[in-house]
């Protein structure tokens, strides 16, 4: 990776840094030429180049491949891959109330270092995210602090105790994008139909995480051998499927607007397609985790594995890969969700769920790519331009007029994560010593260079 | 000494003791071997035997027991080890202490072996893996309880002859049982034909996956048994959760004459203790002839004898 101008220049050792402190792109124009452009919005998968200027893309296409006109800073790609940000539909952070996890700023450096340039970040903190107030709390600190954007998902009912709605149409006034439960589902169904209800008025996206918690209990993996074998309370995949087959009965009656936070298994799957046949505004998503491991990765009580919905049998993670290779399920996200150590070093039964996932995010899909289930294309799709859909953002796409929000990756380079290079605060990774191929070059936010991946030296 | 000749000819080739799932029929051999001479040594009051002279042994229960702890301090004490009994339910895990930073305090008092039993699956191999000294586990959550199978498998042998091509029976709560599942490893290792027996409420899933036929008609599943090995059902399962009721489940599960009679005819009657009179057992029945319940005990302390010297034998400087 190289920066070709005149007046080019490196951010510090790859680290990220605030954006006030990057004012060299804002004036004139950038353009990345030499690129492999991939914009699954509108198909396009071919050599060019790319202009923005004020934040905003200005041009695209291969005519800027090699030239750069009138251009103040030209930066060479060598060939990688410039593709619009990815777009993380779910990301849980500590702040407010457990900084020492993850903050906003913590998390918008390990998202730049993924190449994500907007996260979503979960209501599950202290205070719970159901007041006006607490988003205007969590928008005025992202403004200030954070290198990456962040949207506000707010809680569905009060407290996310599945009780009482909140104030779905004031908190959509302040700017909450979506609203969930969290990691909690609403149980009750006379409440969960009320929330759809009212939600379809506002036109306001529900994201439900679909887990019966009677029959979950306190389960602690995924039901079957594995379990069986490990002694561990289990709960089956279909605690997830009822709850998705409640839910979509519920937005036939209501008409709302429905996302199924994290589907796992096959069951799901089928009940989304059903759903989308039926033309409900019914989508879905899947975590990396449930894509690229499974419930045979916790081998012997490894507690950087245990997630919420547990990690499921093989088969059920290539449902899910087909699920995204059809494109019945819309997105993926990192699920990214920071533990530190001392809820994480116990016996498994009682460490916390959750595991860090912004910095690995690209990269474990990648595995994906190469090891041919899916096409870079389909991969990029599910991670930018649905989750713009979804959200109604006008990121996600190449094309001119759009925020200049771009992730630039070597599709093919190589590396071995290593936990404590992590910019999260948190580094409960289960892909720690993973090899990876393909990894994160640049990442630019409405036109600045947030995060540049210093490198081992190349010739 | 015949067993230190034995030990001498094959070593228990491992550190811990940790589950029953990786030990091969050879490891469990040299054990019940080692044991069996250490049970007619105890039964003939031979002198205390000095093999653990200066070692320390810790009892580390967070989960109460008074029968397993009392064998393993009776095992540590006939080798001549000092015992250290400590319940951590009533302790530092009262004022928060972690798991590990119970390990690690425990691990700087330097003792040679440490016996563990906690209410987590997978929390003694967790242990083990911040302590130098060897671990033996006394049963964690429903994951393993390797000397309960293994004294479970010298009373048989012992009663038996053998333990390959029996047919052995386990019936009751399989799902919450630790001893099921450490008892499955290890017969299956020696050759044995495993039934599990059980409603399907007290059926762990993949249950079919474990390596022995499953039944949930008891009369079915002890047909023709050479072995039937009765489970504990805890109090709180009795109750409408998992069965509707005591009188139901001794009904169809209980172990009665009735029962009883589609066995063999000299079929071992086994427990692991304490039992439900009436509940999964007719009191008669636990009193039979054929009843090797008191036997198991006793076989309880030669093995927990036997492990400690197999994995001293192990220790640094020995």
């Amino acid at each position: 990776m190289a920066t070709a101008s005149s007046k080019g220049k490196r951010t510090n050792g790859g680290k990220s840094v605030n954006r006030s402190t990057m004012v060299n792109e804002n004036e004139g124009t950038t353009v990345f030429i030499n690129a492999r452009l991939i914009d699954p919005a509108s198909n396009r998968d071919e050599a060019g180049g790319l202009a923005f200027r004020d934040g905003i893309i200005t041009d695209i296409g291969p005519h800027l491949r090699r030239n750069a006109p009138d251009a103040s800073h030209v930066i060479d790609c060598r060939g990688c891959v410039l593709a619009p940000g990815l777009i993380d539909a779910q990301v849980f952070v500590g702040e407010p109330g457990a900084e020492h996890r993850e903050t906003l700023k913590t998390a918008s450096m390990a998202a730049a270092a993924g190449g994500v340039t907007t996260i979503v970040v979960m209501p599950d903190t202290n205070p719970v995210i159901d007041q006006v107030a607490l988003v205007d709390f969590i928008q005025r600190r992202a403004r200030d602090n954070a290198v990456v954007h962040i949207a506000t998902m707010a809680a569905v009912t009060k407290g996310l105790l599945g009780e009482e709605m909140t104030e779905i149409g004031l908190l959509k006034r302040a700017g909450a994008i979506a609203f969930s439960n969290g990691k909690t589902t609403v149980a009750n169904t006379r409440v969960m139909r009320n929330v759809l209800n009212y939600a379809k008025d506002f036109g306001a996206l529900i994201v439900h995480h679909a887990e019966d918690p009677y029959l979950s209990g306190n389960a602690s993996m995924n039901s079957g051998e594995v379990a069986t074998r490990l002694g561990l309370p289990s709960v089956s995949k279909h605690a997830e499927t009822i709850v998705l087959e409640r839910d979509v009965r519920l937005v036939e009656m209501t008409g709302a607007r429905y996302h199924a936070a994290t589907i796992t298994c096959g069951e799901s799957l089928e009940v989304i397609r059903k759903a989308k046949e039926k033309q409900l505004a019914v989508t879905a998503g899947v975590s990396i985790n449930h894509l690229a491991l499974n419930e045979n990765d916790i081998g012997s009580y490894r507690t950087f594995f245990k997630i919420r919905p547990p990690l499921r049998a093989d088969e059920d993670r290539r449902a899910m890969v087909e699920g995204i290779a059809s494109g019945d399920i819309d997105i993926i996200v990192s699920s990214h969700d920071p533990q530190d150590a001392d809820v994480k070093r116990r016996p498994f039964a009682e460490a916390s769920d959750g595991a860090v996932g912004l910095e690995t995010l690209l990269s474990a899909g990648l595995r994906l790519v190469h090891a041919g289930d899916l096409t870079l294309m389909q991969l990029l799709k599910a991670l930018t331009c649905n989750p713009a859909k979804l959200l109604r953002l006008d990121s996600g796409r190449l094309v001119k007029g759009a925020p200049a929000d771009l992730v630039l990756f070597d599709p093919d380079e190589p590396w071995v994560v290593n936990k404590d290079l992590l910019k999260s605060r948190s580094k409960n990774t289960p892909f720690d010593e993973a090899r990876m191929q393909g990894r994160v070059l640049r990442t630019v936010v409405a036109g600045e260079t947030v995060y540049e991946y210093a490198g081992v030296a190349r010739t | 000494m015949a067993a230190s000749e034995k030990q001498q000819v094959r070593r228990y080739p491992h550190r811990h003791l940790l589950s029953c799932e990786q030990l091969s029929a050879p490891d469990i051999n040299i054990l019940l071997d080692i044991a069996d001479d250490l049970a007619e040594a105890n039964r003939a009051r031979l002198a205390k035997r000095d093999i653990l002279s200066g070692r320390s042994l810790i009892n580390l229960f967070f989960e109460a027991s008074t029968r397993t702890q009392a064998s393993f301090e009776m095992a540590g004490k006939r080798l001549g080890a000092d015992v250290l009994n400590m319940n951590v339910s009533t302790s530092s895990v009262q004022k928060g202490e972690t798991l590990i930073d119970t390990a690690v305090t425990l691990n700087a008092m330097r003792p040679d072996l440490i016996v563990v039993r906690h209410h987590a699956a997978g929390a003694v191999e967790l242990l083990s893996q911040k302590v130098d000294c060897s671990v033996i586990n006394a049963g964690d959550g429903a994951h393993q309880h390797p000397t309960q199978a293994l004294l479970d498998a010298l009373t048989i042998r012992r009663a038996k002859g053998r333990i390959g091509g029996l047919t052995v029976a386990i019936c009751g709560d399989i799902q919450h049982s630790r001893v099921a599942r450490s008892n499955i490893n290890v017969l299956n290792t020696l050759g044995a034909n495993v039934r599990i027996v059980a409603p399907s409420t007290l059926l762990p899933a993949a249950s079919d996956r474990l390596g022995a036929m499953v039944y949930t008609d008891m009369t079915e599943g002890i047909a023709n048994a050479d072995v039937i090995m009765m489970l504990r059902l805890q109090r709180e399962r009795m109750e409408g959760s998992f069965v509707p009721s005591t009188r139901e489940y001794f009904h169809f599960f209980g172990l009665d004459h009735e029962k009883l009679a589609r066995a063999k005819p000299d079929a071992l009657i086994m427990h692991p203790g304490p039992m439900n009179r009436g509940v999964e057992i007719a009191s008669t029945v636990a009193d039979h002839s054929r009843s090797v319940i008191r036997e198991q005990v006793e076989m309880g302390v030669a093995i927990r004898m036997a492990v400690l010297e197999a994995l001293a034998g192990n220790l640094p400087n020995e």
